[in-house]
C-alpha cells in the first residue's frame, strides 16, 4: 500500500476542492482499500465522504431518492425497498457477505471495480491498470469474463449486482460537479464500454461525486432478481437477470431485463424487450429472446458456457415472472 | 526411568475400559477453548517483542533467471532496513517430516510465486509498500506448466500389478474404464503462516505457525546452517494447518535470516496471496480406474492409475493409490503412479494425502459399478469387503466397514431410496442420494511426553502441536483418566522444542501416537506410586486425587507431600505394521438438490459413520468429521485452484474466487462413531481420525448428484457449467 493522506471534509465544497486536487473518494472501502493494499490503485488522497450526510433515503414523486453513502444493508432493509423494489433488496442481498454490506455503500457499490483476476495480479498485464500494456485475461483463464460489449483490450466483468437490478428500474445517478453544480445521469450513460480505452469505465470526471441514485416508480410489479453462481454465498455471479415486468390480459406489457456476468457493464438489450412486449408467454417466446439477447455475443474460451446458461435462466425468470 | 513402548504385537490388555476417573472418552470441552474465544491465545504473529521490526516477502512474476536491479534504491526507501537475497532462503515449504532443508535459493524462479527476497522496515506498512517497489526481473524460460503436456515418469516403486487383468476382463460380466480428473486444491487454513524471529547472537528462539516441531527445528537449522540444539521453535498455537505447514515454510527461514542479519527481532507474516504460492499445494489428478466384476458384483479385476505432478525435484507424489491397495478384494489388480515434472508450485501434502482425492474418484467408480450392475450401492460395497489385505495376505488389525456402512444406511434412511435416477423432483431442484466408503491407512508415529506430578496436579509437557484439533483436550483427558484427577488439575504445555518431542500434528497420528507417549507416561508415575505403595499397579485404583486400594484411602498429595514425580512415556513403531494391514473405515451418505435450470447443486445433509478406535473426545472427534466432510463439499462442488495456461501462476488466490464452502452451502451434518477396540493400536486403542471424515465424502455427493438428475460428473468440482453439460 503506498502511503497516502487522508481528509474526510465536513463540507462537500471542500470534498471537491480535495478531489480535484488527486483526491479519490472512499466511503465504505469495501472494494478500494483492498485494491490499494495490492497497489492495484494508488491515490494520493482518501477523501472519505462518510460525514457528508448522504446516507439518507426518501419518497420523491413517486420514486426513491437513495443517498449515495446509505449502506447495502439498510438499503435492502428499506420497508418500501422490499414492497416496491424488491428486485433491488433481492440484488443486494445477493451480493457479498453481511460484513460486507454493512459498510458497503450505494455510490460505492456502483463503482466498484471489476473482478478480473489479471487486473487483480500487478504481474500481469491490464490495459485497465495500466494502459497499453495488453490484457492478459485473452489467451488465459476467462471462465467468468465478458460474453457481450468487450473488445480486444478488455474482456474484464462489472461484478455488481445492485446495478443490475438498478439498471433494470431505470435509475439515474445524481452527480454533483467539482463547482457544485448537480446533474444527472441515466446509469446507462453512467457506465463507458471498454473499446480502446478500457481504463475509462465511466462519464465521471475528476472531482465529480455520486450523491444520489433516483428510481422512479417501478414500471412493473413483478420483479425477480436470480443469481447463479459457484457457492451458495460469497460468489461473484456467473450470471445474474433482473426482471421488471408488467402484465395485461395476459399478455406482457412492460419488460425491463438487465443482466449481470455477462458483459462490462449490467447490461441491457432494448431488442429483446421489444420482441417480448406485447406478446403472450410461452416457451418459444422466451427462447427467442434468449437467441436475441445473445445473437452478438462472442465469449471467451472459457465463458462459452455463459451462452447456454444464459438461454435457461433467462427462460427460467421469464416464465416466474409472467406466470 | 522412561517408559517405553515398541508396537509389535496386540494389547488386549484394554487397560482404559477399566479405568474409573471417567473424564477419557467424554465430551469435554477443550481447555484452551476460552483463551481463543476471547483473543488470549498468542499465535505466531502476535507477540511483540521490544524492537519488532516487519518483513514482507516479494513473489517471483515468471520462471527463470531472476534479479532486482533496485534493491539498492528500495533500500532507501523510507524506514526500510534490509532488502534480503540470501541463498539459504528456501524455494517452497518443506515437505512433511523433511527434517533437513528443503531446497533453497532465490536466484532462479522454478515456479512463478516463488519467494527471491525478503524486505524488512520498521512498519509492516512500510515493508510491504517496500517488497511492492522491488522490481523483480526474469529471464523467462518456457518451463512446462500442464501436466498433461509432458512424458510423466514411472516411479519402480509405484507399479504394482498381480493376476492377469486382461483375462479377467474377458471373462467378467460387467466391465467399467473411466478416467476421473481433480483440481489443484490448497490447505486454506484460516492463520496465514507467520514467523517472529529473535537472535541472541547464538540462539534462534522462532514463533512459528508449524505442525512438527522436531522436524521443524532441524529443517529451520538446516536451511540456516546452524547447529539444531541452538534452535527453538515455539507454536502453541496453530490456526489450523490441514498439512501447508507439516514442514517450515519460507517465512521461518527469512524471518531467521533477518533477525541474525540484523540483530532485532523480525516478524514475516505470508499474505493471504502468498500462503496459495508459497506453500504446497495438494496435485491435480486424472484417475483412470478400470473395474471388471462378475454377474454378483464381486470385482475380479481392479486397475488404478493416476497421473500427478510435482516440480522436478520434489520427492513428494500425491498417494492417489494409497487407499486401492486394501480397500476392495480384486484377484487380479494392478496400480500404476504417474509424476509429470512440471513448474506449478510445489505439490505436498493436504489433509489426507492421497485418500482425499482417490478415495473419492474410486468410490464415484463403484457406484458407476453399481448403477451397472443395477445393485445396491451398499450392498456392492459389502460384497467386496476383503477378508484380509488383497495385495499382502496379512489380516486386518479390526475391519469395521460392514458395520458403517449398515449403521450408516439405516441412519441416514437408505432404505426408502428409490434406486432409479431422476425419481424427485421439487419444482426446478432435483433430489438425489448417494453414498461412498470411506478408507484411510492409519500410521503411529514415534513419540515422547512427559508428565510431572506434583500432590494432585499433573502437567503434560510435549513439544506436540494442536492445530485446532484438540490435543489439549486429550491430553488432558488421558493423564487425568490415569491419574485419576478432576480435569482441571490437569495443565497441558505443547508447542515447544525444549520439550520431549512428541509425533507432531498430521497424518492423523497425533492423537494416538503422542496421546500413547502421554499414557505411557501416567503409566510410568501410577508404577511410581505402586512402588512407593509396594503394590501392582494394577491393583491401584485413582480417583480424584486419591489412592484407593482395599479399604484404605489416601490423597496423593498426603502420600508424596509435595514431592515431584517425573512420569517419562516413549512410543515407536515396531513389527505391527508388517504383521497386520492397519486402516481406518467409515461410510458417507448425502442428499443433494440439482437445478435443472442452473446446474447449481445444493447440498441438503450428509451423515458419515466412523470406525476410528477408541474416541477419546466425542467433541472433538466429531469437529474433525464434520471438517472433513465439509473438505468433502468443497472438493465435489467448489474448490479448484485455476493455474495460468501459459505460466502455471495461480490465477484465483484469494478466498473471494478460490470457493471454500462458506456457512451457506454446509446442511446440517450427522456423524455417527462405530464402537472399536483395535488390540494393535497400542493400550489406547485409538486411531486416527482427522482425516478419514474427507475421505469418499465427495464421492457420497457426487452420487447423490447422478442419482438426483442422471448427470455423472467425472471432472471435479461439479461447477455449474460442467453441470449443466452434463444434464444437456
Amino acid at each position: 500500500m503506498k502511503p497516502f493522506d487522508y481528509v474526510r471534509p465536513g463540507e462537500r465544497s471542500s470534498a471537491h476542492e480535495a478531489a480535484r486536487d488527486g483526491g479519490r473518494y472512499v466511503a465504505g472501502g469495501t472494494n478500494l482499500i483492498d485494491l490499494m493494499k495490492l497497489e492495484v490503485m494508488t491515490p494520493d488522497t482518501l477523501v472519505d465522504i462518510s460525514r457528508l450526510d448522504l446516507d439518507g433515503i426518501e419518497t420523491v414523486d413517486g420514486g426513491l431518492r437513495i443517498g449515495a453513502t446509505l449502506t447495502n444493508s439498510d438499503l435492502a432493509a428499506d420497508p418500501r425497498v422490499r414492497r416496491d423494489y424488491p428486485v433491488l433488496a433481492r440484488a443486494l442481498l445477493a451480493g457479498a457477505s453481511g460484513q460486507l454490506r454493512n459498510k458497503a455503500t450505494t455510490g460505492g457499490n456502483l463503482l466498484q471495480r471489476t473482478r478480473c483476476p489479471y487486473f487483480y495480479d500487478t504481474d500481469t498485464n491490464c490495459n485497465k491498470r495500466t494502459p497499453g500494456s495488453g490484457c492478459a485475461a485473452i489467451g488465459g483463464e476467462t471462465r467468468n469474463h465478458a460474453v457481450l460489449g468487450a473488445s480486444e483490450h478488455c474482456i474484464a466483468l462489472h461484478p455488481s449486482d445492485m446495478a443490475v437490478a438498478l439498471r433494470a428500474l431505470d435509475a439515474t445517478v445524481e452527480v454533483e460537479g467539482p463547482d457544485g453544480a448537480p446533474r444527472e445521469i441515466a446509469l446507462p450513460d453512467l457506465y463507458r464500454l471498454p473499446g480502446a480505452t478500457p481504463h475509462i469505465e465511466t462519464s465521471l470526471a475528476p472531482g465529480d461525486l455520486i450523491t444520489a441514485v433516483r428510481l422512479p416508480a417501478p414500471s412493473g410489479d413483478r420483479q425477480v432478481y436470480r443469481k447463479v453462481r459457484d457457492r451458495a454465498s460469497y460468489a461473484f455471479a456467473l450470471l445474474s437477470v433482473g426482471a421488471v415486468l408488467r402484465m395485461e390480459n395476459g399478455r406482457i406489457a412492460q419488460a425491463a431485463l438487465a443482466f449481470g456476468g455477462l458483459a462490462p457493464q449490467p447490461w441491457r438489450d432494448r431488442e429483446v424487450e421489444a420482441l417480448l412486449t406485447a406478446e403472450t408467454p410461452s416457451d418459444a417466446l422466451f427462447e427467442k429472446a434468449g437467441e436475441v439477447l445473445l445473437a452478438k455475443a462472442d465469449p471467451p474460451p472459457g465463458a462459452a458456457f455463459k451462452l447456454p446458461l444464459t438461454k435457461r435462466v433467462l427462460k427460467a425468470v421469464l416464465t416466474e415472472a409472467t406466470q | 526411568m522412561t517408559l517405553d513402548l515398541k508396537l509389535d504385537a496386540p494389547d488386549e490388555a484394554n487397560r482404559a475400559d477399566d479405568l474409573v476417573q471417567g473424564v477419557l472418552g467424554h465430551e469435554n470441552e477443550r481447555p484452551d477453548g476460552l483463551s481463543k474465544a476471547i483473543g488470549a491465545a498468542t499465535y505466531a504473529a502476535e507477540p511483540r517483542p521490544d524492537g519488532l521490526l516487519h518483513g514482507f516477502l516479494v513473489r517471483a512474476p515468471g520462471i527463470g533467471a531472476v534479479s532486482c536491479s533496485n534493491a539498492n534504491s528500495v533500500r532507501e526507501m523510507e524506514g526500510v532496513r534490509l532488502v534480503l537475497r540470501d541463498p539459504r532462503m528456501i524455494r517452497n515449504a518443506a515437505q512433511g517430516a523433511a527434517n533437513e532443508a528443503p531446497v533453497q535459493g532465490v536466484d532462479r524462479a522454478e515456479y512463478v510465486g516463488q519467494p527471491v527476497a525478503l524486505v524488512v522496515a520498521d512498519s509492516f506498512e512500510q515493508a510491504r509498500h517496500a517488497a511492492q517497489a522491488l522490481e523483480v526481473e526474469v529471464e523467462t524460460d518456457d518451463a512446462p506448466v500442464d501436466p498433461e503436456a509432458v512424458t510423466a515418469e514411472k516411479p519402480d516403486g509405484r507399479q504394482t500389478a498381480q493376476g492377469d487383468l486382461d483375462a479377467a476382463r474377458r471373462d467378467a460380466a460387467h466391465v467399467l474404464d473411466r478416467t476421473y480428473t481433480t483440481s489443484s486444491m490448497v490447505s486454506a487454513a484460516m492463520e496465514p503462516h507467520a514467523a517472529t524471529a529473535e537472535w541472541d547472537g547464538t540462539r534462534l528462539v522462532l514463533r512459528g505457525s508449524l505442525q512438527m516441531l522436531k522436524y521443524n527445528r532441524n529443517e529451520l537449522a538446516d536451511s540456516l546452517g546452524i547447529a539444531p540444539e541452538n534452535v527453538r521453535i515455539l507454536a502453541p498455537y496453530v490456526g489450523g494447518g490441514f498439512g501447508s505447514k507439516l514442514g517450515i515454510s519460507a517465512e521461518c527461514v527469512a524471518a531467521a535470516l533477518a533477525a541474525i542479519e540484523l540483530g532485532r527481532p523480525i516478524r514475516v507474516v505470508q499474505h493471504r496471496r502468498q500462503v496459495f504460492e508459497m506453500n504446497t499445494r495438494r496435485s491435480e489428478t486424472r484417475q483412470r480406474i478400470r473395474l471388471a466384476a462378475d454377474r454378483q458384483g464381486r470385482l475380479t479385476a481392479l486397475e488404478h492409475e493416476a497421473l500427478v505432478s510435482n516440480l522436478p525435484d520434489e520427492t513428494f507424489a500425491e498417494p492417489v493409490l494409497q487407499g486401492s491397495h486394501f480397500a476392495y478384494a480384486a484377484p487380479n489388480r494392478a496400480l500404476r503412479m504417474h509424476v509429470a515434472r512440471i513448474h506449478r508450485p510445489a505439490a505436498g501434502s493436504v489433509r489426507a494425502p492421497g485418500e482425499a482425492v482417490g478415495v473419492t474418484a474410486f468410490e464415484v467408480a463403484m457406484d458407476e459399478l453399481a448403477v451397472a450392475t443395477g445393485i445396491d450401492p451398499v450392498e456392492l460395497r459389502l460384497r467386496n469387503i476383503p477378508d484380509k489385505d488383497p495385495e499382502a495376505g496379512i489380516p486386518f488389525s479390526s475391519h469395521r466397514l460392514k458395520a458403517a456402512l449398515s449403521e450408516g444406511a439405516r441412519r441416514f434412511g437408505w432404505a426408502d431410496r428409490p434406486s432409479p435416477p431422476r425419481q424427485r423432483r421439487e419444482g426446478e431442484w432435483w433430489i438425489g442420494t448417494g453414498m461412498a466408503a470411506a478408507f484411510r491407512v492409519n500410521a503411529i508415529m514415534e513419540a515422547q511426553a512427559r508428565i510431572l506430578l506434583t500432590g494432585d496436579r499433573a502437567v503434560v509437557e510435549t513439544d506436540m502441536t494442536d492445530i485446532g484439533t484438540g490435543s489439549y483436550a486429550i491430553f488432558q483427558q488421558i493423564a487425568a483418566e490415569l491419574l485419576g484427577l478432576p480435569l482441571e488439575r490437569v495443565k497441558v504445555r505443547l508447542g515447544d522444542t525444549e520439550l520431549p518431542p512428541g509425533s507432531g500434528s498430521g497424518g492423523s497420528f497425533g492423537a494416538a501416537s503422542t496421546g500413547t507417549a502421554v499414557w505411557m507416561a501416567g503409566m510410568d508415575l501410577r508404577r511410581q506410586i505402586a512402588r512407593a505403595l509396594a503394590c501392582d499397579e494394577a491393583d491401584l485404583t485413582l480417583k480424584d486425587g486419591t489412592i484407593i486400594r482395599g479399604n484404605t484411602r489416601r490423597s496423593l498429595a498426603e502420600a508424596f507431600d509435595g514431592t515431584v514425580l517425573t512420569g517419562d512415556g516413549h512410543v515407536q513403531p515396531g513389527d505391527a505394521q508388517q504383521k497386520v494391514r492397519q486402516a481406518t473405515f467409515g461410510a458417507h451418505f448425502a442428499e443433494v438438490a440439482v437445478s435443472d435450470v442452473t446446474g447449481e447443486i445444493r447440498m441438503r445433509r450428509m451423515h458419515g459413520s466412523f470406525a476410528a478406535g477408541r474416541i477419546l473426545n466425542p467433541r472433538t472427534a466429531r469437529s474433525q468429521c464434520h471438517g472433513g466432510m465439509i473438505w468433502g463439499i468443497g472438493m465435489a462442488l467448489t474448490e479448484a485452484v485455476t493455474h495460468d495456461r501459459r505460466d502455471g501462476h495461480m490465477v484465483n488466490r484469494d478466498f473471494a474466487e478460490y470457493h471454500l464452502p462458506v456457512n451457506a452451502d454446509v446442511p446440517p451434518l450427522d456423524v455417527h462413531f462405530i464402537e472399536e477396540r483395535d488390540p494393535w493400536a497400542g493400550p489406547l486403542q485409538a486411531k486416527g481420525i482427522g482425516e478419514l471424515g474427507i475421505c469418499g465424502a465427495g464421492a457420497a455427493i457426487l452420487n447423490a448428484v447422478h442419482h438426483a438428475c442422471g448427470a455423472r460428473l467425472r471432472d471435479f468440482p461439479a461447477t455449474p457449467d460442467r453441470v449443466l453439460a452434463a444434464l444437456v
